[in-house]
């Protein structure tokens, strides 16, 4: 029977992955609506302790850089972990490494149960993986492309057909087949690398960067696919992603990374109420005006130290309602006037900018 | 053994995108048949001078399939940069199929390309004039075909090694006209003075040239032919390792 979601995303049921309803696993799930099963802790889908990987500098003889400044990550069956951070943060080099295509400098990885450094061929056995980069040629057919590369994992070219077909209709790719790559739009294109990489069926995937080129409402799609393939197919996913949007939309928990270090974890929920209270922008004329306009928000109840960049500033208060009214009669008071004002709840980027001092838009 | 079977796999994919596209074999195979008819009459009235062994055509076609080996190969390093491009060559090495496939599987999909070729060159030279044993015709393709294995092997190496056009490029122009100009593959080097043919003695596709051409001529027991054919050999096993190193550095 087809769960609720299944029904309102409109999927149609894949065979063997729908037989049973499904329930994201965590430690603290016990048991599913039914009490069909009963899980005992499950040992983590991925755990890494003191990742480090350091690249030689190009041009400049014996210097060095440190992508990756030792990361420890746990990731549970079943769960949607966004590894979220600006780009040059260390996101791509971690995933590399956790998908085998980079050796680490340091530090150990036991990913779907194979050790990364000891046994990298099971890992990739165990794993899917869908490269930013893409994984078809433009001039090579959609069915081939996937026959073939199903065949790398041993699997014989009719169940690596039936497979693929299954799956590009549960990815809404239903006639697809027979098409050349290069014709597909940026959406199909990317969830046709979600197939390649779902065809030895693995029980976690690995996304990187999945949405970035794409339109606001192929993202949305995408979205709906890849939640589905943890309600209806039971994968884990682990995706890296620079979009705060995309993190708190599609993650159960998110892995803060930032400068090669993870700077913080926790549900989005979590992550947010680190954040005090909410954020007051304020857009000034000018720089100077800026610089002013943090002065007199200093002097608000309960406000913290104000972020300027140029005449934009930025900061917290417990109740952005109450106080922005004082703060308005405070900066005409002072002789500066705001071209704008915003006044929001907090976001995974004040999260990030509380974090480091930074924005993740930067 | 998942070596072979991952090769054949790799091979049969881009095969199959090799024959959906048969227009770039039509191109590659223009060069040498152009020699051939606009260049091949030319050296009739040559082969009347002093230094030339033989009939033009036994003289002239080897140089030719020499050089398709030779050019067939080095220019595939384009392909695979276009695949990484793509992420083909990530999302396979993701795959737990064996690393030295990913290039193998490649440049076999090369040497048959190259080898047909070959016959296609050879059947235009018959028309021509040309008349060799049959074993000889066999003993030509092999030898192209070898040549056409290391030099993809080693193209395909250069490609995944640099990632760029603009790196491979310059590299592979640098490597071929040294190569074209001391092999004596369009006129024999006995023709040269005595300092150029010493430094074409240093030159391994001389004397892989001299070979094939000892061997249309149906001088099989030459020593020459042993060393083209060892020359060729430790070619492909020196493109081989280069491609094996390569391929597991990507992963370092």
């Amino acid at each position: 029977m087809p769960s609720a979601t299944a029904i309102k995303q409109g999927f149609a049921p894949v065979p063997n992955a729908l037989a049973t309803p499904y329930l994201p696993l965590r430690r603290h799930v016990t048991a599913n609506r039914t009490g069909e099963f009963i899980m005992a802790e499950q040992p983590p889908i991925i755990e890494a302790k003191g990742l480090k990987r350091r690249f030689k500098a190009r041009g400049a003889k014996g210097k060095t850089i440190d992508a990756v400044r030792g990361i420890d990550l746990t990731v549970h069956e079943g769960e949607i972990v966004g590894f979220l951070g600006p780009n040059g943060a260390g996101k791509t080099t971690t995933l590399k490494m956790l998908t085998t295509l980079l050796a680490p400098t340091d530090g150990t990885a036991t990913v779907a149960g194979a050790d990364l450094r000891r046994d990298p061929v099971e890992v990739r056995r165990r794993i899917g993986y869908v490269s930013q980069a893409g994984s078809t040629l433009p001039q090579a057919k959609v069915g081939e492309e996937i026959v073939g590369h199903a065949q790398l994992y041993g699997i014989d070219r009719r169940t690596a057909a039936a497979r693929g077909q299954e799956l590009l209709t549960a990815l809404d790719l239903g006639d697809i087949w027979n098409r050349t790559c290069g014709t597909l739009s940026g959406g199909q294109r990317r969830r046709l690398d979600i197939v390649m990489g779902l065809i030895h069926q693995p029980r976690l995937v690995f996304l990187d960067e999945p949405s970035t080129g794409l339109d606001p409402q192929s993202r949305a799609n995408l979205w709906n696919h890849i939640r589905s393939l943890r309600d209806e197919m039971r994968t884990t996913v682990f995706l890296t992603t620079h979009y705060m949007d995309e993190a708190d939309s599609l993650s159960d928990r998110i892995l803060i990374v930032d400068n090669g270090t993870i700077v913080a974890e926790g549900t989005p929920a979590e992550l947010k109420k680190r954040v005090s209270g909410d954020t007051i922008t304020l857009t000034m004329r000018t720089a100077e005006d800026g610089e002013a306009a943090a002065k007199v928000a200093a002097g608000l109840n309960g406000a913290d130290k104000a972020v300027v960049e140029a005449n934009i500033v930025r900061f917290h208060v417990p109740d952005g309602a109450t106080a922005l009214p004082v703060l308005l009669s405070d900066l005409t008071r002072a002789g500066i006037d705001a071209i704008g004002v915003d006044v929001n709840r907090p976001t995974l980027d004040d999260v990030f900018l509380t974090l480091t001092g930074r924005s993740l838009r930067d | 053994m998942s070596f072979f079977r991952d090769t054949w796999i790799i091979f049969t994919r881009s095969m199959s995108l090799s024959l959906r596209q048969p227009l770039w074999a039509v191109i590659g195979l223009l060069q040498p048949i152009l020699y051939l008819t606009l260049f091949g009459p030319l050296l009739q009235t040559v082969a009347a001078s002093s230094g030339f062994q033989g009939d033009a055509w036994q003289v002239f076609v080897p140089g030719l399939l020499v050089q398709l080996g030779i050019f067939g190969g080095l220019f595939v390093g384009f392909g695979i940069i276009a695949e990484w491009r793509a992420g083909v060559i990530d999302r396979q090495l993701v795959s737990p199929a064996s690393r030295g496939s990913i290039i193998a599987g490649r440049s076999l999909r090369d040497v048959v390309v190259i080898v047909t070729q070959a016959i296609i060159l050879c059947g235009a030279a018959y028309f021509m004039g040309l008349r060799i044993p049959i074993g000889a015709f066999l003993v030509g393709l092999m030898l192209v075909g070898l040549l056409g294995a290391a030099f993809s092997f080693i193209s395909n190496a250069i490609g995944i090694a640099t990632k760029s056009e603009d790196a491979l490029a310059p590299l592979v122009n640098t490597l071929a006209l040294p190569i074209l100009l001391l092999s004596g593959i369009l006129l024999p080097m006995s023709l040269a003075p005595g300092w150029l043919q010493a430094a074409a003695n240093f030159n391994p596709f001389k004397h892989i040239v001299e070979a094939l051409r000892a061997v249309f001529r149906g001088d099989f027991a030459d020593p020459i032919v042993a060393i083209g054919v060892g020359l060729a050999l430790a070619l492909v096993l020196l493109g081989v390792w280069f491609g094996g190193r390569v391929l597991q550095a990507q992963t370092k």
